[in-house]
């Protein structure tokens, strides 16, 4: 039953990809903007466009050129970019350690900051300070990420400049890494100052991307944790004597946390789309960042691996949520 | 043996975590003798003969500090020697010769040679080399070397090819090495004969270089110089303000009015050789002269740049900015809003019956480029002329025009670093190139034999020609030549360049 569950998600995968690479793969050749005509010289003539339509691929009808492409991408062959003129996959591995490092490092301070201010605001709940707590978090729900990166370009990069402003290590370092992962390479052998300088460059997006989503699971989890404290087995729990925060940690929160989960499994997907701009203002090098310049090129090779690899992300991401709510809530257990 | 328990592992490595982050990050490895710039754009590949980035004009900064072009230009767009110390044509210009510099060697130390020069005008002039340029460089070929000269024959007379050996695409590449690596090894690893090496590479996040010490104009004033990929002009306002970058461009003219007044912060604002301009069409309601004049004469191009770009600017009455070489200060075209009430009136146009068209414009692109199109629009609504403003982005420009799809009128920004009338309202005005808007047979009978002209005077005067005919017929819109701003430390001395490539070589310290 387990195994039919697996096949049942991998050919749903498989087919939502291929959906999505035809979509996009005819959407960005139907919708305004031609590389050729942004890179064409004044002077050139006909015979000089067909010859650098044909240069790029991109001289036969869509149909055709959707053939050519898929049939390279089943050999893992995504094409050659047209603006950074090597291969796609290689760009995009290149560029998504980045991406995760940040995206992961924000969930877990989203998870951070989420889980104490839910925890803080059980803890005070009717009380002045609990309402105290709920407005702080409204102001930071209200917030997206790009004002947040706004916000703290001004106050830490510019006004108090104690944080690096763009990019992901100091240039003047010598990166003398064997994977793309810098930080967890750095920090699994033993360079710390160096790991130091990447925490440094990436506290700001990080934060960005996190407060959004700390206040979206603070909330969430809140409200379960509150519907939790007034079941019958925290009451007994607490005629036994136990303290407000054992109540709340030992015994309300793995009831709570299984929704607080799969919200929070929907949100990552968010806070991946959300890196696009983040990176662009911190000028962080990773996939949002290569994203926005695709699109402003039209570099259809690149945008067309930049979706498929969204679209994978996402897929995983679900996949990853479900089986923690699984592995957290044995009812919905089966096999 | 002491137990641990979950709780004190957890407690460990967010206080190993937190501890790391409290030693020494911003600023700790900076080396001593490095200039730090805050750039505007990233350069996608390192290959400055092919692809989009080849033509990109900003981008032209980087590619001029590690590789050499044919022909040199000095900040004031003069022409000078390069790998190239002398070139020319012979009498009746069948041939050109070019002498090729002595004692130049590669970033990897293999010696440069005249069979460099000529596998990568080769190069460039192949159909299927992806060379955008590739028109101009197909123009001569059978190339000959006796020592250090080059000579090749004319197979299409092209005045401004010398030119163009100094502009874009204009590179000279390894020809051994590159053979070796071929064009992903050229990427990982490129190499010129540029005043400064790649040291690093991470694309969208900086290029680091190294001072080329055997470098044959002398050695560079920095020993590193790192580009920082920085595309937001909020976050290029930052870097320069706090301190973390030494210089920074194309950022908002009141933040550059606000940051040279700050301590330690100076800047430099200098006309380039990029203007703006609104294209024309040959549509509808264009077709009418009297429409298209009014349109002119109802603009007052020195209130939109006093007012919008605080006076950076200056303008223009044709497609030539005043360092262009067919510039000629008597073709004026007079803010008249009355002339435009009275040319509409003509045309059975008033306020009350206007003549209705749509402007496209892209935003954000240049400074205050959506702004300028709703100033215009509003004066336009003084005179008689309904605009609908489309926004849109360069991509769709492009198509559109490639396409002769423009529509009436479309503001755009044109550079010409070169600044040959050729490569401004040759290109603009001439119906056969795909850059052109509006497309007419008399404007191409003028142009037409301007393109061969063999007599350089006859050339010159023959464009300020159409010039006069453009601007008396109303053909295109020209607005004003745009000004860059650079902000700097104080302790560094700029000289700005007026092709608006920021290049490191001429960045000192003060």
């Amino acid at each position: 039953m387990a195994l039919s569950a697996v096949l049942n998600r991998t050919v749903m995968a498989v087919a939502t990809l291929l959906g999505v690479a035809i979509i996009v793969f005819v959407l960005i050749r139907v919708v305004p903007g031609d590389p050729i005509a942004m890179m064409i010289g004044p002077g050139a003539s006909a015979s000089d466009v067909i010859a650098l339509r044909a240069h790029y691929g991109l001289d036969g009808s869509v149909s055709s050129q959707f053939l050519v492409w898929f049939k390279s991408a089943l050999v893992g062959d995504f094409g050659i970019s047209i603006t950074m003129r090597r291969d796609v996959l290689t760009i995009l591995g290149e560029h998504l350690p980045a991406t995760i490092e940040l995206a992961g490092l924000a969930l877990l301070v989203a998870i951070l900051i989420g889980g104490t201010v839910a925890v803080v605001g059980t803890l005070t709940r009717g009380r002045r300070s609990g309402a105290i707590v709920d407005a702080v978090n409204g102001i930071f729900l209200a917030l997206p990420d790009f004002i947040w990166a706004l916000i703290f370009v001004l106050l830490l990069g510019v006004a108090v400049p104690l944080l690096p402003l763009t990019g992901r290590i100091d240039p003047s370092v010598q990166i003398e890494f064997g994977t793309r992962f810098f930080l967890a390479e750095s920090l699994l052998t033993g360079r710390f100052k160096v790991a130091s300088d990447i925490l440094a460059h990436m506290a700001m997006p990080t934060m960005a991307l996190a407060l959004p989503l700390a206040a979206v699971i603070g909330r969430v989890l809140k409200q379960a944790l509150t519907e939790a404290m007034v079941q019958d087995y925290v009451l007994l729990a607490r005629i036994k004597g136990m303290s407000e925060l054992r109540l709340i940690l030992g015994e309300a929160l793995r009831n709570a946390v299984g929704p607080t989960l799969a919200l929070t499994g929907v949100q990552a997907t968010f806070l991946i789309g959300g890196t696009v701009v983040v990176e662009r203002i911190f000028a962080y090098p990773g996939i949002g960042n290569l994203a926005i310049d695709a699109v402003i090129n039209r570099d259809f090779p690149l945008i067309q691996g930049l979706v498929l690899l969204f679209g994978l992300i996402f897929i995983l991401i679900n996949v990853l949520v479900d089986l923690a709510v699984v592995a957290l809530n044995p009812r919905l257990r089966y096999g | 043996m002491v137990a641990l328990t979950r709780r004190d592992v957890m407690a460990a490595s967010m206080g190993g975590v937190i501890a790391s982050m409290l030693l020494p990050g911003r600023g700790a490895f900076a080396a001593g003798d490095t200039l730090t710039i805050a750039f505007n754009v990233n350069i996608p590949s390192f290959d400055p003969t092919v692809g989009l980035s080849a033509v990109n004009p900003t981008i032209q900064a980087i590619y001029r500090s590690v590789f050499d072009q044919y022909i040199g230009q000095g900040p004031d767009l003069s022409w000078q020697p390069g790998l190239l110390t002398a070139w020319g044509w012979n009498d009746d210009k069948t041939k050109v010769w070019m002498d090729v510099r002595k004692g130049v060697t590669w970033h990897d130390g293999s010696p440069f040679t005249p069979e460099d020069v000529v596998w990568s005008l080769e190069r460039a002039a192949g159909k299927d080399s992806g060379n955008p340029i590739q028109f101009i460089w197909s123009k001569i070929g059978k190339f000959s070397i006796d020592g250090n000269r080059i000579t090749a024959d004319v197979l299409s007379f092209e005045p401004t090819l010398f030119m163009w050996m100094g502009f874009l695409t204009a590179y000279v590449l390894p020809k051994a090495y590159y053979a070796k690596v071929g064009a992903d090894g050229f990427e990982k690893k490129p190499i010129g004969t540029g005043p400064y090496m790649v040291d690093q590479y991470e694309a969208n996040a900086f290029v680091r270089l190294k001072a080329n010490p055997n470098y044959w104009g002398g050695k560079p004033p920095y020993d590193t110089v790192v580009f920082k990929f920085v595309t937001d002009a909020t976050s290029r306002v930052a870097e320069i303000e706090s301190g973390s970058s030494d210089v920074t461009l194309e950022i908002p003219y009141e933040e550059y009015d606000r940051l040279i007044k700050k301590d330690g912060l100076a800047g430099v604002a200098q006309p380039v050789s990029d203007i703006g301009m609104i294209f024309i069409s040959n549509v509808e309601p264009m077709l009418d002269k009297n429409v298209r004049l009014a349109a002119i004469h109802a603009i007052d191009k020195e209130a939109i740049i006093k007012k919008l770009l605080r006076g950076y600017g200056i303008r223009i009455d044709t497609l030539e900015a005043p360092p262009y070489t067919a510039f000629d200060p008597t073709i004026v075209v007079a803010h008249d809003p009355k002339k435009s009430i009275e040319l509409l009136k003509a045309s059975g146009f008033s306020k009350e019956k206007p003549v209705k068209f749509t402007i496209r414009t892209t935003r954000g692109l240049k400074p205050k480029d959506y702004e300028m199109i709703q100033a215009i629009v509003g004066m336009w609504r003084n005179v008689g002329i309904e605009a609908d403003i489309e926004v849109y982005d360069i991509a769709k420009h492009f198509e559109l025009r490639f396409a002769h799809k423009l529509g009436p009128a479309a503001f755009y920004n044109w550079g010409n670093a070169t600044g040959d009338p050729t490569n401004s309202t040759g290109f603009a005005m001439f119906s056969f190139s795909p850059h052109s808007a509006w497309k007419t047979k008399d404007v191409d009978d003028l142009i037409g034999p301007l393109w061969g002209e063999h007599d350089e005077a006859k050339r010159i005067a023959g464009w300020k020609a159409v010039d006069k005919y453009v601007a008396d017929n109303g053909l295109v819109i020209p607005l004003l030549q745009y000004v860059q701003p650079i902000v700097f430390k104080k302790s560094l001395a700029v000289t700005a360049n007026q092709s608006g490539a920021l290049q490191p070589v001429w960045i000192k310290k003060a």
